[in-house]
């Protein structure tokens, strides 16, 4: 009976899907909105990547909307898993092999992710991606030696500074250039160049740190999470 | 009707969502229908950059050969998808993450994962 | 050149497709965890094809890795758990 009723809605689902297929066809030209954004871009922008200078400054109040919520993950599973209490790592079963590895990996995988973050406005990648390739570097630091604690204050504190930041560029844009996190505070300089395009490379990097800061919390709450049961 | 990329790309995302809806409703583990949820996820994604795909044309980076600043227009494919899926792809794992954290809380209180075992709203 | 690119894909997709329902049906739990991994890690290459290097990026960081790697973690602690019961 419940299966069945499953079975209806993924049907009823697929048909809606099938409907969407059928109306679909292979387009040949960029429509109106893609059109602009691709012609503009390098005189308004004077970032290389068009990708980006679509999340950094045109869609520049998503972007900041978007990290608020992945902000507010990160104090939300903080604070429940807060009843929980500490896990007690008592005695360090890690292999040799993981821990050398992890030595020569973790400085090379967080240059990666700074790297990428400054390059966001050149090549693929940027904030996200960085700040990804950041919590990687953590994660296999708790991995090769779970008695170390996370310092969760310097981990909220970067955060906050370069939320904080954030902003201010941001209003800065309002006073100085167009609007709300206009990148042209900044002069353009040259198409290409590791500096230029204005606000772009830094409001990346300030991403880029707060994204890496936000996951490497997550994943280090969920890790250090005990399981002593609360009576309720 | 020819088959090109984007066809395949958007018939595979959304076999991929059907198969996450039907295991997030027929799955009893939490576990399982979290994992289902995350291949939803997925097929959602490859969905909507299949959408802006255009045949013949590459990726919206100016490198000076291919894409320059001038022939952007007509080089280049969709760029506002990409940076959709962009953002939703990292709201992706938070979400996740949060409800990872519930399945944590859930079996710590009733020590299991199984939700035939929660009976509490059941009459 | 376009038919092989066209079978490669192809493939590709059957593997996921593949995948997925693995994902949902095994009873290995992470057997289901690492086809769930292999499916975003695939679904990376595809983003790659549909000249989109930036969504690519991102998938192979988060969802083949962090989100992998948090199933996981949180797999061991429900299991210490249901260990502990047993005894």
């Amino acid at each position: 009976m419940k299966n069945s009723i499953a079975i209806l809605l993924v049907l009823a689902f697929g048909f809606f899907l099938v409907h969407i297929l059928q109306l679909y066809h292979t387009q040949e030209t960029l429509n109106k909105t893609a059109t602009y954004y691709n012609t503009n871009t390098p005189a308004e922008v004077g970032a290389a990547n068009v990708v980006t200078a679509i999340v950094v400054t045109y869609r520049g109040l998503d972007t900041l909307g978007e990290v608020t919520v992945l902000f507010l993950t990160a104090m939300i599973l903080g604070y429940i898993l807060r009843q929980g209490g500490k896990e007690k790592v008592t005695k360090n079963n890690t292999s040799e092999i993981l821990i050398t590895a992890a030595n020569v990996l973790i400085p090379g995988s967080i240059v990666l992710g700074v790297y990428v973050f400054i390059n966001g406005h050149l090549t693929p990648g940027g904030g996200f991606q960085g700040g990804a390739i950041i919590g990687t570097a953590i994660t296999l630091m708790i991995l090769a030696n779970p008695m170390r604690t996370i310092r969760e204050g310097l981990l909220h504190m970067v955060e906050s500074i370069s939320g904080f930041f954030y902003v201010l560029i941001g209003l800065a844009g309002l006073l100085f250039a167009g609007g709300f996190l206009d990148n042209r505070i900044l002069p353009l300089g040259t198409l290409g160049d590791l500096f230029s395009a204005g606000a772009i490379p830094l409001i990346y990097s300030l991403i880029g740190l707060k994204v890496g800061t936000e996951i490497s919390s997550i994943i280090a709450n969920i890790n250090e999470t005990g399981n002593n049961t609360v009576k309720l | 009707m020819t088959l090109t990329i984007d066809k395949v790309a958007l018939v595979l995302g959304m076999i991929l969502m059907l198969i996450g809806l039907w295991g997030g409703f027929t799955r009893t583990n939490l576990l399982k229908i979290i994992l289902s949820f995350s291949i939803f996820d997925t097929g959602l994604n490859i969905l909507i950059v299949a959408l802006g795909y255009l045949p013949g044309r590459t990726a919206p980076i100016i490198d000076g050969n291919v894409v320059t600043a001038e022939n952007l227009a007509v080089k280049a494919i969709d760029p506002v998808p990409q940076a959709l899926v962009l953002t939703a792809i990292v709201i992706g794992f938070g979400v996740t993450a949060l409800m990872l954290a519930y399945a944590l809380k859930m079996n710590q209180h009733r020590k299991s994962l199984d939700i035939n075992h929660y009976t509490d709203l059941k009459w | 050149m376009e038919t092989f690119e066209l079978i490669t894909l192809i493939i590709l997709a059957v593997v996921m497709i593949i995948s997925a329902v693995m994902a949902v049906l095994s009873k290995e739990m992470p057997l289901a965890i690492l086809a769930s991994g292999a499916i975003s890690l695939l679904a990376s290459i595809f983003f790659l094809v549909l000249a989109s290097p930036d969504v690519a990026m991102t998938e192979a960081a988060i969802g083949a890795g962090l989100t992998t790697f948090l199933f996981f973690i949180i797999l061991r602690k429900t299991d210490q758990n249901k260990t502990e019961n047993e005894k």
